[in-house]
């Protein structure tokens, strides 16, 4: 199990947003977390990238426990996220912002970035070569040397992409990769998810895009008012009853 | 420690006390509409004491007072409107330098103004002699003053601010001004006001404690620090509080003397308010988690 | 290497301007230019830490103050009362004591300007950690008033204390020799070396900045100054990145004082003050916040006007006019404003 997730809790004051939340997501694969609006999908993630500390409850990854850990070292366990609303960098290029995904993949410091010894300028320039790979991967490369948040909504998300990518992790976390995507940008991002995850990189994501959720998942969790309701095969979970009745009400779970 | 000697620390803490409750106030006021901490608050009050110094030439004392004041909250209502009125969801770096500018600017105003000197308001009753026995305690009468104005004044603050239609404006846009503003209420307005308000009430403070406190141009960086270690202390927005929070410090300072040299006593209120930052930032009153909310 | 273009400029305009003074006989330009060099040190140092990591500071004078005050003490203060104590003794032994005689022939102990000044750094080094630690965890209007206290600690600590000469600060600061030959002193003979001693330690901060922000920490810095949750979520520790940029600029700071001081021969409480962080907090504004080269310009700039008295008694006023002029329409820094932009957004709000 690369990620295992125990007796899970969060409050917010009187609010459960995560309650009693039990998963586990087996390496290689490809699961996602559903719900309606609300279900403290992104909540869970943040407790998971360790942007939010739990209220109790464990959260192994690769065997260790990383609740409470500071996101940074979770993150260099081999951990990476996209947000829903996008967090790119300002006031830097696209190429830039991915760069930042290798931050924990390099090591130049303080002091040899100030006397730019030649063994940091050989590293700068993997770094770049990596990461106009890894945009040329995802069709962006002519966008390089723009301001990041000046791009179209679409290609920041493929910057974003790019940007976790660059830390060659082992878990991606993402968060709505489709959203506000049209039809055939949720297509090509079934597409890259699917290429990424024969590489090896297991996933785990969040999507209201039921198209992509049962295209492409081997497993899906499905969470409601911070409790989870369901999980199993794509298969299973359109048939499950309770899922049915959260998404479209009462009098359709019994037809 | 005599009955006389404690006294004597325990008055001068209140009225120092309350006078920096009265900066904090003032503070929370226009933070509270607007998310902005003004550091040129302390400048209000030095205004305040100077204007109805230069004012005496000719008007009878209360009318010079009041005229001052007066004066002050206008110059606080274009404060807001030249500078402030107009700028779009600027950054919190931006109005701290800004704010840090402008009471730079007045400061200096100030300065060619009136010059370096000390001057003060003639004592309200009798003179520099003239002493009343509180608690076993001679001090002047003006203490009373003091204390009396500026309790009057937090009463009536909280007086307008609960149950005046004004008041419930400002309250509706400090809770959210979005919504405020749906509900036909100016939020531009409601911003100004709190800025002459908060001018208003600096400046009073600033005219009652310049007999014993003595005005002079550079007065208003000091009181702002302190204002905002009371503020801080008492929970940013809350105007309660900020009267303990005043009182409190106003006591440490003034007790303090007995331990530490006069030259340190400045140390002691900066050490609180780094002490509070660091480890309750939210002051002893405020919440945690209600804190993390407000983006400030 | 084109980011070090501006570098050659600099030394360039540098061995210019000197040459200048010699020719028009206005050598005596040389002084304000020297001073204007290490407060400029103080300047960039400070850009690094609120353009690119992006925090503010408005006490950044105390550390100016801690490096100055620091030497200077050690170096004019008597140690001989405190001969038997097993650290001055070790001292001693070291070589890192001068013996002399004062006036009346009383024999005089006190510390060279090369371990003083090592002292000084390394107190710095340790009051930054020590105040960085709590403080960068602050943010905002807390992390501004936190740092403003900061400053007016040290500021108050060198008002009062009868160690640091109280008002009247410390005076009669030895030279500080550098090579055989060569010493930051204010000897009038020593002016030209002393300026080209100065500006050469600008440069050298500047090539040392310039490679740190095209390096992989400048590439984290601004991710951090950009948006820190999701800096920390692709690894940055941006706790000891801020810290140690804080530690980085202080000690800058904290080097600009101590040249300083022994060029000046002597520091007052006033380089605590106040007024002084809030300069150099407005020359950073107006040199561009994440603009090094900006902030060298305007701090050299300002720095010989004011010094050469042009801003009168109005030169406090100037800076916080500074300030306000560029937060309201430049925030970007004057280096900055695209002018028809500027004017465009300016006409858009009246209307």
């Amino acid at each position: 199990m690369l990620l295992e997730i125990k007796n899970l809790f969060r409050r917010f004051g009187g609010l459960q947003a995560v309650s009693d939340v039990n998963f586990s997501v087996r390496q290689g694969m490809i699961k996602a977390v559903i719900g309606p609006n609300g279900a403290g999908k992104t909540t869970l993630f943040n407790l998971i990238s360790g942007a939010l500390p739990p209220s109790s409850g464990e959260i192994q990854f690769k065997g260790r426990p990383i609740q409470g850990l500071p996101p940074f070292r979770i993150a260099r366990q081999g951990m990476a996220r996209t947000y829903q609303n996008i967090k790119l960098y300002p006031g830097m290029s696209a190429l830039e912002n991915v760069m930042v995904g290798r931050h924990c993949r390099s090591r130049a410091g303080f002091l040899s970035g100030m006397l730019a010894l030649p063994w940091t300028r050989r590293e700068e320039r993997a770094i770049r070569e990596k990461c106009l790979e890894l945009l040329n991967l995802l069709d962006i490369a002519d966008l390089a040397e723009v301001e990041a948040t000046s791009l179209a909504f679409g290609q920041q998300r493929a910057v974003e992409f790019a940007r976790a990518l660059a830390m060659e992790p082992e878990l991606l976390l993402l968060d709505e990769p489709a959203a506000g995507l049209n039809i055939y940008e949720t297509a090509e991002v079934a597409r890259l998810i699917g290429k990424i995850n024969a590489q090896g990189i297991t996933v785990l994501l969040v999507e209201h895009d039921m198209s992509l959720v049962m295209d492409i998942s081997q497993e899906i969790v499905v969470l409601s008012f911070g409790e989870k309701i369901a999980e199993g095969t794509p298969a299973e979970i359109q048939r499950n009853k309770e899922v049915i009745r959260i998404y479209l009400g009462e009098d359709d779970a019994e037809g | 420690m005599t009955l006389e000697l404690f006294s004597q620390y325990l008055l001068a803490g209140v009225t120092y006390g309350i006078i920096y409750a009265i900066v904090g106030i003032g503070f929370n006021i226009i933070y509270n509409t607007t998310g902005i901490i003004n550091f040129a608050q302390g400048e209000f009050v030095m205004l305040g004491g100077m204007t109805a110094i230069s004012l005496t030439q000719w008007l009878p004392l209360p009318l010079a007072i009041a005229v001052a004041v007066a004066v002050v909250m206008l110059i606080g209502a274009l404060v807001e409107i030249l500078f402030i009125r107009w700028l779009d969801h600027p950054s919190v770096l931006r109005m701290i330098i800004i704010t840090i500018g402008l009471s730079i600017l007045i400061r200096e105003a100030a300065l060619h103004l009136w010059g370096e000197g000390v001057r003060s308001l003639p004592y309200f009753v009798g003179n520099e002699i003239t002493t009343v026995q509180i608690l076993g305690a001679r001090v002047s009468p003006q203490v009373l003053w003091v204390i009396g104005v500026c309790a009057v004044m937090v009463l009536a603050l909280s007086l307008f601010f609960r149950y005046t239609l004004q008041g419930k404006k400002m309250q509706a846009c400090a809770a959210n001004r979005m919504a405020a503003t749906l509900c036909g209420i100016s939020a531009r307005n409601m911003v100004t006001l709190s800025f002459m308000l908060s001018a208003g009430i600096g400046a009073l403070a600033g005219c009652v404690m310049s007999p014993i406190t003595y005005t002079q141009y550079d007065i208003g960086t000091g009181l702002a620090i302190k204002g905002f270690t009371v503020a801080i202390l008492g929970g940013l927005g809350n105007s309660m509080a900020a009267v303990a929070a005043g009182l409190l410090l106003g006591l440490i300072e003034s007790f303090s003397v007995s331990l530490v040299p006069l030259a340190f006593q400045d140390a002691i209120s900066i050490s609180l308010l780094l002490g509070i930052l660091f480890f309750r930032p939210h002051g002893l009153f405020g919440s945690k988690d209600a804190a993390a909310l407000k983006d400030f | 290497m084109k980011r070090h273009l501006p570098l050659i400029f600099l030394v360039l305009a540098v061995i210019g301007v000197q040459l200048l003074t010699r020719a028009t006989g206005a050598a005596f330009y040389l002084t304000p230019l020297t001073m204007a060099a290490y407060y400029s040190l103080v300047v960039v140092g400070l850009c690094l830490l609120m353009g690119y990591a992006g925090q503010i500071s408005l006490g950044h004078a105390g550390f100016f103050a801690i490096g100055g005050y620091l030497s200077a003490m050690l170096t004019t203060k008597n140690l001989m009362p405190l001969k038997e104590n097993s650290l001055i003794a070790a001292c001693d032994r070291l070589g890192l004591l001068t013996h002399g005689q004062d006036m009346f022939g009383e024999p005089f102990l006190h510390m060279q300007p090369w371990p003083a000044c090592g002292c000084a750094i390394l107190a710095t080094v340790v009051v930054a950690y020590a105040i960085g630690i709590p403080v960068l965890k602050l943010k905002g209007h807390y992390l501004a008033m936190a740092t403003l206290g900061f400053g007016i600690i040290v500021y108050r600590l060198a008002l009062a204390s009868p160690l640091f000469g109280e008002a009247d600060g410390i005076s009669e600061v030895p030279g500080f020799p550098i090579l055989p030959g060569l010493a930051v002193s204010g000897d009038f003979s020593a002016r030209v070396s002393n300026y080209y001693l100065a500006w050469g330690l600008v440069a050298f901060a500047m090539w040392l900045l310039v490679n740190l922000i095209h390096s992989r920490v400048g590439r984290a810095l601004r991710a951090i100054h950009g948006a820190e949750g999701a800096a920390n979520a692709m690894g940055v520790d941006t706790a000891r990145y801020k810290l140690n940029t804080f530690v980085l600029s202080a000690v800058l700071a904290a080097i600009a004082g101590i040249f300083l001081t022994h060029y000046n021969g002597g520091i007052g409480p006033s380089e605590a003050g106040i007024t002084k962080s809030v300069r150099y907090v407005a020359i950073v504004a107006i040199g561009g916040m994440a603009n090094l080269w900006g902030a060298l310009t305007m701090g050299a700039l300002l720095n010989i006007m004011s010094l050469r008295g042009m801003f009168g008694s109005y030169d406090d006023a100037v800076f916080g006019a500074i300030l306000i002029v560029i937060m309201l329409f430049a925030p970007q820094g004057l280096l900055g404003i695209y002018l028809p932009a500027a004017l465009k957004r300016l006409l858009r709000r009246g209307a």
